[in-house]
């Protein structure tokens, strides 16, 4: 015997939903482990057909990734036994370890690319969110309509006027032309999804806070702030994602100093063609930082909007 | 503690006039309702004090300073909203300690943790300071609101319908609490209500409000005895005052038009007959529901008393207030 419950899902409903989302789970996150297996095969076992599912792994992959490597003499090899197991694994091929690979460098690239302007985007956003939740500005509604209206073709349309604006300005391969130009594609999402998330924020608290012996800036900074922290992690986590998997203008505008690591990752080749274990361990290592960073505030997009404190 | 001063303040929102030319004294230490409904610029008159919204015309002085042109946090005053505007992201105790540890306070821990202590006590609220401001119930977060205000000795308390969202058990006990801390602090408050019974038990002086301007200001019982107009007398006594037209008794100074008997200012026994229509007894005294010549007039008959609906009763008025057509009293 079972009571029927308005709000309880049955034991079968639970049971189809739960079915549901394993299989989802499942479709989506094939590719991704197969990016994954992949970066822990031997070239021969990446690219075998049929494709092998259980195979003896190997980390050459990641050595490959870190490092740059050069074919020597059978002579030289003798004279210089392999110091440590990575030593070993190249040796196989015949070649040596000459020094470390390009992709520290890019990785970290888009580190300071992807973080610097998912900050900026954030910090702008924030405070002109504010201002439109909070202040009578003049043509506020055209004014947000402009901030929208950015994002209404793809950014890649106009690449040739910015590449040819970056050219002129100097910004081209920069670290701060990147992160600007990632900022702006951003701050149109960051304004207008910021300004939901205060505009639900009561009045009351600010005006408390004015009361209370506080600033206009110190109630923004203690009170609006706090309580916005859900929609700020939210709108993060969207800018993140968007400067940290951009491709187009990263291959357009980057070549070298301020190249990021999607353009980079594929360029990756090895011996007779692209080094597909590598490219795969680049793409794994690639996926941590915006895990992490999900994680990290996963607490915050959990936690939800409060409610309660003020009755509407 | 401050005396407040309002000289002909007046705000309007676009083309409604929230505050029209309100003057008025608050003494120091006195306990200032102002009654009306809503809409009668009552909440507009504290968010003017409090500096949340800037006047239009007038001047406002607290403690003999002109604040006009001062920031909220400098004017030295504590409100407390009607709605129980607690920070979520906070506990009890932090919402409690925030207006301590703003820059124009800058107060010490020790300091602080004692005043928490102490307004904790007073609320009732002492085990519930480590909650989170969002884990209260209405009840325990308007008393935090209140103990926010508290906390702090302003110039002024200004409050807005501090005990609407209560339930009257509450409102009962917080009334008396509030009353005793403005006897012990000797605090001034000015508070906003249209809860007539809140005007009268707390009160040492009310000012009626009505579409923006000050209508009367004095005593409660000056308020309630001698209203100068048919608004005034009819915002205050429960039930309300009975009004009817003069002819129905006649007997009036010249000019009267209508004639208003309280309910407990009706001689029964003499007079005109009226028929019984409802009895309500509530234990304490009888409400009675008339009928007089077409005209409903509610009055009170002790509880001893057995009328019932279709009775005939004799009443005449006794001390009767005269209105002249624009609704000013006559005297």
């Amino acid at each position: 015997m079972s009571s029927f419950s308005v709000t309880e899902p049955s034991r079968r409903a639970k049971w189809f939903a739960g079915t549901l989302v394993i299989l989802y789970a499942l479709i989506t996150m094939v590719p991704l482990a197969w990016i994954m297996l992949t970066g822990f095969k031997s070239p021969s076992d990446a690219i075998s057909y049929p494709p092998k599912v259980f195979f003896e792994p190997t980390l050459e992959g990641y050595v490959n990734l870190f490092t740059t490597r050069t074919r020597q003499t059978p002579e030289f090899l003798a004279a210089n036994p392999p110091e440590n197991w990575y030593e070993e694994i190249v040796r196989e091929y015949d070649m040596v370890i000459v020094g470390p690979s390009k992709f520290g460098e890019r990785f970290l690239n888009s580190v300071i690319i992807g973080f610097g302007s998912t900050f900026l985007s954030i910090f702008l956003g924030t405070l002109s969110a504010y201002a439109f939740s909070r202040f009578k500005i003049p043509l506020a509604d055209d004014l947000l309509f402009f901030i929208l209206s950015t994002r209404m073709m793809p950014p890649i349309a106009v690449a040739i006027p910015i590449f040819l604006m970056y050219r002129q300005l100097g910004l081209s391969d920069t670290h701060l032309g990147m992160i600007l130009l990632y900022t702006g594609v951003n701050i149109s999402l960051a304004v207008w999804l910021l300004k939901g998330f205060i505009d639900e924020i009561p009045l009351e608290y600010e005006e408390a806070a004015l009361i209370d012996g506080y600033t206009r800036f110190q109630a923004f900074y203690k009170v609006v702030l706090p309580q916005a922290a859900t929609g700020i992690a939210s709108t993060a986590i969207f800018c993140l994602i968007f400067a940290w998997n951009e491709y187009a203008f990263a291959v357009l505008l980057t070549s070298g100093t301020a190249q990021t690591a999607p353009p980079f990752i594929p360029t990756i080749i090895g011996v007779g063609g692209l080094d597909w274990p590598a490219v795969a361990a680049g793409a794994t290592i690639f996926l941590l930082p915006v895990m992490i960073f999900t994680i990290l505030l996963r607490k915050h997009l959990l936690r939800g909007i409060t409610f309660g404190a003020v009755r509407k | 503690m401050a005396e407040v001063v309002l000289n002909n303040l007046t705000k309007s929102f676009g083309k409604d006039v929230g505050v029209d030319g309100i003057s008025m004294t608050i003494p120091d230490g006195a306990f200032v309702v102002l009654l009306g409904p809503t809409g009668a610029g009552k909440t507009t008159t504290l968010r003017l004090i409090s500096g949340l919204e800037k006047a239009d015309a007038g001047e406002i002085w607290i403690g003999g300073r002109n604040v006009g042109s001062e920031m909220p946090a400098q004017r030295d005053v504590a409100m407390v909203f009607q709605q129980y505007s607690l920070y979520p992201h906070l506990t009890v105790r932090d919402n409690l300690a925030f207006p301590l540890k703003s820059p124009i306070l800058r107060s010490p821990p020790e300091e602080i943790e004692r005043k928490i202590k102490e307004v904790a006590e007073v609320l009732q609220i002492s085990h519930k300071l480590d909650n989170k401001a969002t884990a209260l119930s209405g009840g325990e977060m308007q008393r935090v609101s209140i103990g926010r205000a508290l906390v702090r000795s302003p110039s002024i308390y200004l409050m807005d319908e501090p005990l609407s969202s209560l339930d009257a058990k509450l409102r009962t006990d917080l009334r008396v609490e509030l009353k005793r801390i403005h006897a012990g602090l000797g605090a001034t408050l000015l508070y906003v209500t249209h809860d007539q019974i809140e005007a009268m038990t707390m009160a040492t002086h009310v000012g009626v409000l009505n579409d923006g301007k000050l209508v009367q200001f004095g005593t409660p019982r000056e308020i309630y005895e001698n209203p100068n107009s048919l608004y005034v007398a009819s915002r205050l006594g429960l039930p309300r005052i009975n009004i009817l037209p003069v002819d129905v008794f006649g007997n009036a100074p010249h000019g009267t038009t209508q004639i208003g008997m309280r309910p407990e200012h009706i001689q029964q026994g003499s007079g005109l007959d009226a028929e019984v229509q409802r009895v309500e007894h509530l234990g304490d005294q009888n409400r009675l529901h008339l009928m007089l010549k077409g005209h409903a007039i509610t009055t009170i008959a002790d509880p001893a008393t057995d009328y019932k609906p279709g009775a005939q009763i004799k009443i005449a008025p006794k001390k009767p207030l005269c209105f002249d057509a624009d609704g000013n009293r006559i005297l």
